[in-house]
């Protein structure tokens, strides 16, 4: 572990997904499970995760401004309507742009009650998540009930913005031109791991959607925003000393509305993207099941940072996507196991450290695991729904000293006071 | 310049300056909620109109619905679970917590205590008493793992009461369908064993009939509305009138301060949490004793609409009450104009929305109004003392 800490963090991360990939294909040996590893379930995690994902930045962007931000789910729901409305009536890049502006729209109304009024941050946010499902369904009965396959908890169907395939890795188009397939050739050599890994690789560079794309693209942009930039700087003050922010001429007000609206588009963003043929197909009443509260978690495990935050995006979406696909429960038993080992490895370390509170916690819960998965053969949908919550539960538990939000995440703040 | 030293200015203000600043008060406290109340009103007089309705006569519809008896006996029934949970997160506001948690706990309770109650057949206080005990039990297990998450861990409260939402609404899709009535494999989403007579609470629909006339076929007072009163007695008489209340209240205004009098927040908070959970626990009893069983469409969104109606009665008793009233008023409402062909009933929901936002930026505009005229009679008093 010491040599990785050692690592640049953009190689750090590479490895640490090569290391993860490599035990998963070691488990699925062991276990002789298939599917934990095919290049499907790695575009299915792509899929899955990029809602949670686009909901993590969204509060990562509020957070960093000091403005907790509960109601991206709301913002979701919103994001979603408008971004099936769009779509419906021109086409999903339009739709797009007004998922995106419905987002913003419900993050207005946080920002006017957070950072003009000062109002209890959760409070508006817990208002934004009562009223945003009743607009939204205000909206179908008046809209989408009198569309052709439309009705009052949905739309009707909603077309894709395309597909993309990377070149030279798996064999997309240049400019007409077709490159060749190189992971494609690996799979097909049938190495036994490089195989695993190449086709990992080659399922998430082969025929992903538009919005696939330019959602994963965000992660490079933001984290340059956030901190090579001074506007990122600026937001971030405003999370963590807005005062003295104030006292360099910052407007923290200004600052803190842009990057509430932000959180919101991006949180429309992500509801645009569960709407769209990727996951849903169709705008429908209840179909972000949460998934912007599980991008409020994908943030707090990935320590308030972008690519923190994709992976925690994918930590939350690999199994839904496995859930999704595995359908006699076999691979998310396999689960079973990779979490007792994790847990196992987290009770060595704080046995090392002399924690041993944690060491007996980490221990048995790793434990009630690891039996689980020897008397069960199969594990119910119901437990892929709830490992978000809670892995970001044993997260906080043991690691929490490890996690640091913006000093200021949560507080009202008024121009003159400290 | 005044000195440390020197005497405090004089707090004597003349007679008509205290008569205006006590009118001034009365009116700031009740300019929030009036203001919040026509603020929403104006909106939802926009939405109608967009809808295509004639406002006023969705409002007269309104009222006429709400004149009833049959629609005065419902509101109370509707009134009964929101109060409850009102309650359950005044009682961590009062502790300067958030349980935005009372969803799952009060959910988690509900299914425990039915499959319980559905179990046994017990005489019937013992039987109304158990199920009112394990729901009491589940809701505040379920609470008091977060308070430990938060006392022991220092996880904050919010993120950890929304995942334990989460991890409950999962488990209870299982725990439903695991616990399935049986007999009834045809039936799927049938819910719990239905709990036996003994287990109910009996209606209270003999005051009503007593006082104005008879109900029979048109609605039943829930019983569950004693338990309410109950809560709300408890709930006053703990906080104010013992000294736990007093320390829970000193340890939710200043931890410090408190502890330096010799109150461990920790506990407090933990306490705190499992009071909250407890109390939050008996929000699906009404549900429970109207259907007699959980069923898979059990009813959501209490325990969040239960801290709006806490913002908006300010953790008072009687103002939560008022609350609870309005929020069911609302909802009453909202099936008149459903069934009228007015509007869609959704507007209500916007509207609580609405009310709840527009409060809670009235409670903060007038809080600052507030401390900027102390600020000022102070300077005033301080000008006057040492000119």
């Amino acid at each position: 572990m010491k040599a990785l800490d050692r690592l640049p963090t953009s190689l750090r991360w590479m490895a640490l997904t090569a290391i993860g990939v490599l035990a998963l294909a070691v488990i699925e040996i062991i276990t002789d499970s298939n599917g934990l590893t095919t290049g499907s379930q790695a575009g299915a995690t792509l899929r899955w995760a990029a809602p949670i994902m686009l909901a993590g930045l969204g509060g990562l962007f509020a957070e960093r401004a000091g403005v907790v931000n509960i109601g991206l789910d709301g913002m979701m729901i919103l994001g979603m309507w408008f971004g099936a409305w769009g779509t419906i009536n021109y086409g999903p890049w339009a739709g797009l742009a007004f998922g995106i502006l419905g987002g913003a729209l419900g993050a207005l109304v946080h920002a006017i009650a957070t950072v003009s009024f000062g109002v209890d941050q959760i409070i508006s946010g817990v208002a934004i998540l009562i009223a945003a499902p009743a607009v939204t369904r205000y909206l179908s009965i008046e809209i989408f009930a009198d569309y052709d396959g439309g009705a009052i908890t949905q739309s009707p169907r909603l077309e894709s913005a395309g597909k993309f395939t990377f070149p030279f890795f798996a064999g997309g188009d240049l400019f007409g031109w077709k490159s060749p397939d190189m992971l494609g050739w690996f799979n097909a050599k049938d190495y036994p791991i490089v195989s695993d890994l190449t086709e990992v690789a080659r399922g998430i560079t082969f025929n992903l959607s538009m919005f696939t794309v330019v959602a994963y693209a965000l992660i490079p942009v933001i984290a340059f925003v956030l901190w090579r930039t001074r506007f990122g700087l600026r937001v971030r003050i405003c999370g963590e000393n807005p005062a003295a922010g104030e006292s360099q001429g910052i407007n923290i007000y200004a600052y803190k509305y842009a990057a509430v609206l932000l959180s919101g588009a991006l949180a429309g963003f992500g509801g645009v993207f569960i709407a769209s043929p990727e996951l849903g197909g169709i705008y429908q009443e209840g179909s972000t099941n949460s998934a912007g509260f599980i991008g409020l978690s994908a943030l707090i495990v990935g320590n308030w940072r972008p690519a923190g935050v994709m992976a925690g995006a994918l930590l939350f979406g690999y199994p839904r996507a496995l859930g999704l696909r595995d359908l006699d429960g076999g691979s998310t038993h396999a689960l079973l196991l990779v979490a007792a080992l994790v847990l196992f490895a987290v009770a060595v370390g704080n046995f090392r450290k002399r924690n041993y509170t944690d060491t007996v916690l980490a221990g048995a819960i790793g434990g009630a695991s690891l039996l689980w998965f020897l008397i069960s053969d199969t594990v119910a949908d119901w437990f892929i729904g709830i490992l978000p919550f809670i892995i970001v539960l044993l997260v906080l538990t043991f690691f929490s000293q490890r996690l640091r939000m913006p000093a200021t995440a949560g507080q009202a703040y008024r121009k003159g006071e400290t | 310049m005044t000195g440390l030293m020197d005497p405090l200015p004089k707090m004597t203000p003349s007679p008509s300056t205290a008569a205006d600043s006590t009118q001034r008060r009365l009116l700031m406290a009740l300019a929030a909620p009036v203001g919040a109340i026509t603020f929403s009103f104006i909106a939802a007089t926009i939405m109608l109109f967009i809808a295509g309705s004639n406002p006023f006569e969705a409002y007269g519809d309104m009222l006429g619905h709400a004149s009833k008896l049959e629609t005065q006996v419902s509101m109370i029934n509707r009134a009964t679970p929101l109060y409850i949970s009102g309650v359950a997160a005044a009682i961590g506001f009062k502790m300067n917590l958030f349980n935005i948690g009372v969803e799952g706990q009060y959910r988690m309770a509900a299914i425990f205590a039915a499959y319980v109650g559905g179990a046994v057949a017990l005489p019937g206080v013992f039987h109304i008493g158990l199920i009112i005990v394990v729901a009491m039990l589940v809701g505040a297990a379920w609470a008091g793992l977060a308070g430990v998450l938060y006392t022991h861990r220092g996880i904050n409260e919010v993120i950890a009461t929304i995942m334990l939402n989460g991890v409950a609404l999962g488990v209870i899709a299982w725990l439903v369908r695991s616990w399935q009535a049986e007999g009834n494999i045809a039936q799927v989403g049938v819910g719990t064993e239905r709990i036996e007579s003994s287990g109910i609470i009996p209606n209270l629909s003999w005051i009503p009939e007593t006082l104005f006339r008879d109900l029979t076929g048109t609605g039943e007072l829930t019983g569950v509305l004693i338990i309410a009163i109950a809560v709300g007695v408890i709930y006053h008489v703990l906080l104010n009138r013992t000294i736990f209340g007093f320390e829970l209240r000193a340890s939710g205004l200043n931890p410090r301060a408190a502890r330096a009098g010799g109150v461990p927040p920790r506990r407090m908070a933990l306490t705190a949490m499992l009071l909250s959970g407890g109390i939050g626990g008996l929000v699906g009893i009404a549900e429970i004793m109207d259907k007699g069983r959980y069923n898979p469409n059990f009813v959501g969104g209490l325990g969040f609409n239960g801290i709006g109606i806490a913002l908006l009665g300010r953790n008072h008793p009687a103002g939560i009450a008022v609350g609870a009233l309005l929020w069911a008023f609302l909802e009453a409402s909202s099936d008149i104009l459903q069934n009228q062909g007015t509007a869609p009933k959704e507007i209500i929901d916007i509207m609580r929305g609405v009310i709840l936002l527009t409060v809670v930026i009235g409670y903060e505009v007038v809080s600052r109004i507030r401390k900027r005229d102390e600020a000022a009679r102070a300077a005033a008093r301080l000008t006057e003392s040492t000119s």
